[in-house]
């Protein structure tokens, strides 16, 4: 009896939920059409409404359903933007209310986005006075866009009032957020062929960017990815030096004085690794430079946080990462080593802690360290054969 | 006069009071430890190699399994890693998220060393204690992530799972439960003379010795050494919380103890600040691509783990598996000082010595 009670006074939470979110939703959408059709969107909640009342999951159904299709029809409506350049999308008209409705309300959302919307693609794509198709292509950019972010906004919004039920909806949106976002990367292809090659014709553009559009995307991405790096290693560091260029200017500059110049190959701020400052030792050099960070007064490296090695193929590579406790600074020291012959010396003489790890650059990757009091095969056993870091290795089994 | 002969005495790898696999061969004169010899590697699964092999994403799993006892932390220094080499701006929720889940870790970590090292030294109590309390916030993160141990939880860019319904009040009420808790442990153990007289002048070292030895973290703050990653290289959100890196000068196992126990109320007050400050809501996964590809070149960060300093170095070559991935371990490093601290000493000693350090195999062997 209780269980049932409870079930009943569940269902009517459910429904009473779903009715602020109806609420919600309808509120958000007249705000954004701002004299826009309202009657769609009463009709909607009218419909839930009372499908609330009798089933639960009836009403969630019949919400992703809805939420689907008008997702799908925004979905064609960008579509069409894309193609024309324009909004009519209204020849939808005998297609039932509910769907209609729904895309009235993504175009009143992607509408009322577009402004803004524009101005953001304005300042992205500076090409865009040369050409009218450029434009056009924008503006379907935007659209798209406008329609991608109301959905999620909606998206949103819709979690907050009913988590389950929306995974159809999800699926449907995210469809639509994938199409667009094709349809963006489509168009600035287009766009820059155009403005590459001049080739005037609307229809082959697009063709070849719909073929191309998933290799832009990508490109895009790595582009972005790239960015960073090649951003950082070029036009940043002029534009503002690392906080950390200060002490790299200081290691270098009292190292290359006590100990010559040459001693160092490199020295430069890396931007990956939180700004480390990182010098890249001679081979012959390397423990003469790591002695001097540790017992120089102005340096004076007194603690190794980590040393390993690394197979690059090309070379053998030691990494050696330093702290001050005295001066609260962090260096990188790297030596790159023959890979036949991979031998260094051992830094155990100045730092104990560098024991270990030494032995294990030897197990793992065939690193020799001279004058390591015993270089051992710490993990693996001295009958293991082969190096297992090391990019060439092949695994040594008697049995096969 | 007795006369004694050198003698080897081999002790592991399985052995109660290594809490793994570890040996140590000790060449004793009686009762005194002549020399001793670490032997490792027992427990190595290659982890770095297997991770040549996979995307970023993979590899978290992995590293559940290197120090199991705190394996939210490990989860984080990779993806803070992959973040640092993308720049990832990560969500405020999801970062709420990791240092809620990281600081109850470390809680738990330091209850199960609590409550194991003193079973080693022979009270038995304890470690019930503070299996209980532990089994607590195992629950804890059993809810948020899905697995007592080896959660997964961390992702590049955020968190897998939101704290579900409830589960930052269960924090919150667990906050002032520990610390009532912590009281007893206190009377119950700290300042008893047995222990007292066990822990008291035992494996003992100086500051610059620490320093020497690459020790880090309790190991290292018991020298009197204020340096905590979390206060003075702050990463994700810890500059926000007011905490205090507790420190204690006698540089053995009792000093460790203290730091150890301090470091348990320091947590709480992370928590309890973590619990007040938590967003109510926003996104706990920032937008990253579908597939995670670090920028080409190399990194190197380091983050307080409850055991001392995990670093991860990374070096990559634009694809979607790192090119070469490295662990820098605080069990291993804190290991390599062992040697010098038996040598001389009583052999009642080893384990009391070997128990302070505070080491899991699965981070030594990697």
């Amino acid at each position: 009896m209780g269980g049932e009670k409870d079930l009943e006074q569940l269902k009517r939470e459910a429904a009473a939920k779903a009715k602020e979110a109806a609420k919600k939703r309808q509120a958000e959408k007249a705000a954004a059409e701002a004299g826009g059709t309202r009657e769609p969107v009463k009709e909607e909640s009218e419909k839930a409404t009372p499908a609330n009342e009798e089933d639960d999951l009836a009403k969630k159904k019949a919400a992703a359903v809805a939420k689907a299709k008008a997702a799908a029809a925004a979905k064609k409506a960008a579509m069409q933007q894309g193609a024309e350049g324009e909004a009519p999308g209204n020849e939808e008209d005998d297609l039932a209310k509910k769907k209609a409705a729904a895309v009235a309300k993504a175009k009143a959302a992607a509408a009322a986005k577009k402004a803004a919307m524009q101005q953001d693609t304005a300042g992205e794509a500076p090409g865009n006075e040369e050409d009218d198709l450029a434009k056009k292509k924008a503006a379907a950019v935007a659209k798209a866009k406008a329609a991608a972010a109301a959905k999620k906004a909606a998206m949103q919004q819709d979690a907050e009032g009913e988590a389950p039920g929306n995974e159809e909806d999800d699926l449907a949106k995210k469809k639509a957020a994938a199409v667009a976002k094709a349809k963006a990367a489509a168009a600035a292809k287009a766009k820059a062929a155009a403005g590459g090659a001049g080739a005037g014709d609307d229809e082959k553009a697009k063709a070849i960017a719909a073929a191309k559009a998933k290799a832009a995307a990508a490109a895009k991405a790595k582009a972005a990815g790239s960015a960073k790096t090649g951003g950082d290693a070029e036009p940043d560091e002029t534009a503002k030096p690392s906080i950390n260029q200060p002490f790299l200017d200081k290691y270098t500059k009292v190292i290359e004085k006590h100990l010559g110049e040459g001693v160092l190959e490199e020295s430069y701020i890396n931007k990956l690794s939180k700004d480390v400052p990182t010098l890249v030792a001679k081979r012959d050099s390397y423990f003469k430079v790591a002695e001097f960070l540790k017992y120089n007064e102005q340096l004076s490296f007194d603690y190794l946080s980590e040393i390993h090695g690394t197979d690059f193929e090309t070379h053998m590579e030691v990494y050696v990462h330093f702290y001050s406790y005295k001066n609260s600074q962090s260096v990188a020291l790297k030596v790159k080593i023959n890979r036949d012959q991979p031998e260094i010396e051992s830094l155990q003489p100045l730092w104990e802690g560098a024991n270990w790890p030494e032995c294990e650059a030897y197990d793992l990757l065939g690193i020799k360290f001279t004058g390591h009091p015993n270089l051992n095969r710490i993990m693996l056993g001295e009958d293991w054969v082969g190096h297992p870091m090391r990019k060439d290795y092949e695994p040594y089994d008697v049995e096969v | 006069m007795i006369r004694t002969e050198e003698m080897l005495l081999n002790v592991g790898p399985q052995h109660p009071s290594t809490h793994g696999v570890f040996r140590i061969v000790l060449k004793i004169d009686g009762e005194i430890i002549k020399e001793a010899t670490p032997v490792i590697g027992y427990l190595h699964r290659g982890t770095e190699k297997i991770a040549e092999d996979l995307q970023y994403t993979q590899i978290i799993p992995y590293t559940d399994r290197m120090d199991y006892i705190s394996a939210m932390t490990n989860n984080y220094v990779i993806c803070h890693a992959v973040e640092t080499m993308m720049g990832l701006e990560v969500p405020e929720r999801a970062e709420y998220l990791r240092v809620m889940a990281m600081e109850l870790n470390r809680v738990a970590s330091h209850l199960v060393w609590w409550g194991t090292y003193l079973l080693d030294i022979g009270a038995v109590s304890p470690f019930l204690y503070a299996f209980r309390e532990r089994e607590m916030i195992v629950n804890m993160l059993n809810e948020l992530s899905g697995a007592r141990l080896t959660f997964n939880y961390m992702r590049v860019g955020g968190v897998k799972w939101d704290a579900p319904e409830g589960w930052i009040e269960k924090v919150a009420e667990f906050i002032p439960y520990m610390r009532e808790q912590l009281k007893g442990y206190h009377q119950l153990v700290t300042g008893n003379e047995i222990f007292m007289n066990r822990v008291k002048g035992v494996g003992r070292y100086t500051k610059a010795e620490a320093i020497n030895y690459s020790l880090s973290g309790p190991n290292l703050r018991c020298t009197g050494v204020k340096w905590d990653l979390r206060k003075n290289e702050p990463y994700s959100i810890y500059d926000r919380f007011d905490f205090d890196v507790p420190v204690s000068d006698g540089g053995d196992a009792w000093a460790r103890y203290q730091v150890r126990m301090a470091e348990i109320e320091e947590s709480l007050k992370i928590l309890e600040q973590a619990v007040e400050q938590f967003p109510k809501e926003g996104a706990i996964l920032a937008k990253v691509p579908k597939i995670i590809k670090a920028p080409k070149g190399e990194a190197f960060v380091r983050i307080e783990s409850p055991r001392g300093e995990i670093g991860c170095y990374i070096a990559s070559d634009g694809k979607k598996e790192p090119y070469r991935l490295k662990f820098r371990r605080p069990s291993f490093y804190n290991l390599q000082i062992l040697p010098k601290l038996l040598k001389g000493e009583n052999i009642a000693n080893l384990i009391a010595i070997l128990g302070a350090i505070d080491i899991v195999l699965g981070e030594v062997d990697g």
